[in-house]
């Protein structure tokens, strides 16, 4: 389908103006929007993710592909949750104490709302507590933490703590990510996942929820 | 122009298996190569070592300062790694870094007063890294109020108004290099910083954005700069910059480099 690949080519190169305005027509042609969404916008992204992987893609050019691929979601989203059913999972995510680093986590977050997961963002500098408080009140799938510094990567090991202490720890997965964070640290600290970037983040949340 | 080399970081692979192997001629020898460059201060930083930070920034300590004869600038955000590291500095030493942040402020403070220390002061405090450089000059006033308040001598603070990544942000480059700009109007005599290498991360060429980056930095005000002193271009380019702004007078320090061949790159 023409129209589904220049929207994907649009993502890819960039073009939030066009990303948006070929969302609109592909809707007018009837198009539904899970077509739009598992057809164009999801293999841009993916093919974006594999390009900056292998250092074809330099940091600008993923960050502006998002905000192409945003441009569609939004459109997209509103509808979505009226003609879809259930989505797939939810998440609670974010960047873990003292840290303020939001790229990577942005990304991340991204990718999994756009393969169809409701996604909770708490931000940066999230407390253990808070990311207690969020589960009990949205009661997700899986809690996904981000840290970029070696100094903040203990908290991830003091939110998991403070989920079992809060009693919650069984009702949830935890995913870790991040530059500095490792499958062995993972290991060490009792997560159940770890993901090395934004593509495997997704691929793991779908293994671990079987969807 | 007040030069710290940041050559001995963790975060670069053959510094990381230097400090695992505790090989300490590799590491003197990287202290020893970037004073003959022309650092004037050696940078530390042993950061990815989570756990291990604060032993290890005292043996790195003891190894660097029995081989140069500049201050060391101890790189860290950890208090314990502070104290471990002024515990065992015999001279003049620079603590890299503090904030505006309440929790990091009232922890280094004591150590840094207790050694006599010069500080390396970022930009940001509990409300984070601001997009605004008015706001980045406020909290970079504020910090000079109070380290002097305190007792810090004024020749004793380095501001730094935080260098981002062009690649992560619209505009980073020029709210740095505004920061500067209007931190220097204020503050006519105070030391302005700036770690480099940061501006051209996420992006090819590292080299050129970064010697553009630091001229402009200079026109706009800097006097010391975290770089790496073997690279002779950057070096090079930043005599030329001095030259051309007129902080190097009768382009005097520019000839001596030209006879010296440092211009050569
Ligand atoms: C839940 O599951 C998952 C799964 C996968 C997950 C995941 C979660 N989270 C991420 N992933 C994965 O998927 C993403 C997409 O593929 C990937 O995300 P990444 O985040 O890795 O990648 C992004 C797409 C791009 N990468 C980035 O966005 C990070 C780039 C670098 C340059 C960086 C940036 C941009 C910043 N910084 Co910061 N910064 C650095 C970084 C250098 C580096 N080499 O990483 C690093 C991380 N910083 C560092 C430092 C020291 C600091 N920084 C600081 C501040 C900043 C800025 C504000 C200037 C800015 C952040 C802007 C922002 N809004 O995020 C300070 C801390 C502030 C704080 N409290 O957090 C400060 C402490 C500086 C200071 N002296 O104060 C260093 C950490 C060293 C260490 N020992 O840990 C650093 C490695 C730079 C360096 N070489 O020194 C994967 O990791």
């Amino acid at each position: 389908m023409q129209l589904l690949d220049e929207i994907r080519a649009a993502v890819i190169e960039g073009r939030w103006e066009q990303s948006g305005a070929l969302t609109r027509r592909a809707l007018n042609q009837s198009l539904s929007p899970s077509e739009i969404l598992n057809g164009a916008l999801i293999p841009a992204m993916d093919e974006v993710g594999v390009k900056f992987q292998n250092n074809d893609f330099f940091l600008p050019e993923v960050l502006i592909a998002a905000k192409a691929m945003n441009s569609a979601m939004e459109i997209l989203k509103p509808l979505l949750t009226q003609t879809e059913a259930k989505p797939k999972g939810k998440i609670v995510i974010g960047t873990v104490q003292g840290d303020r680093h939001d790229i990577g986590k942005n990304l991340v977050a991204m990718m999994m709302e756009g393969a169809g997961f409701e996604v909770i963002d708490l931000g940066v500098d999230v407390s253990p507590q808070h990311f207690v408080k969020a589960v009990e009140e949205h009661h997700p799938d899986i809690v996904a933490m981000s840290a970029l510094l070696t100094t903040t990567m203990p908290a991830m090991k003091e939110t998991i703590q403070a989920l079992k202490e809060a009693g919650l720890r069984e009702t949830v997965k935890t995913m870790i990510g991040g530059a500095p964070v490792s499958l062995s640290f993972a290991e060490e600290v009792g997560a159940d996942a770890h993901a090395p970037d934004s593509a495997a983040a997704v691929a793991k949340m779908k293994e671990i929820l079987e969807v | 122009m007040i030069i710290i080399g940041e050559r001995i970081n963790s975060s670069r692979k053959v510094i990381a298996e230097a400090v695992k192997n505790r090989d300490a001629v590799f590491l003197a020898n990287e202290a020893k190569e970037q004073e003959a460059a022309g650092a004037d201060m050696i940078d530390l930083n042993v950061g990815t070592f989570v756990g291990q930070e604060p032993e290890l920034m005292g043996w790195l300590v003891e190894i660097v300062q029995d081989v140069v004869s500049v201050p060391l600038c101890i790189d860290t955000p950890s208090a314990d790694t502070i104290e471990s590291a002024l515990e065992k500095c015999k001279s003049m030493v620079v603590v890299n870094s503090i904030t505006g942040e309440t929790e990091r402020y009232s922890s280094f403070l004591p150590l840094i007063r207790k050694y006599g220390s010069s500080v390396i002061a970022l930009c940001m405090d509990d409300r984070g890294l601001s997009r605004s450089p008015e706001v980045r000059c406020e909290i970079g006033l504020s910090l000079i109020e109070q380290l002097t308040k305190a007792g810090v001598p004024y020749e004793n603070i380095y501001i730094d108004p935080v260098v981002e990544p062009i690649s992560c942000g619209p505009n980073t480059g020029r709210v740095c290099l505004d920061s500067i700009r209007l931190i220097r109007s204020q503050e006519p005599e105070v030391h302005i910083i700036c770690g480099l290498r940061n501006v051209s991360y996420g992006l090819p060429k590292r080299a050129l954005l970064d010697e553009s980056f630091l001229s402009m930095a200079v026109l706009m005000g800097l006097d010391t700069v975290i770089l790496n002193p073997l690279n002779k271009r950057l070096m090079a380019g930043l005599r030329a910059a001095r030259a051309l702004v007129g902080s190097d007078e009768y382009c005097m320090d520019y000839i001596a480099a030209y006879r010296k061949g440092k211009l050569e790159c």
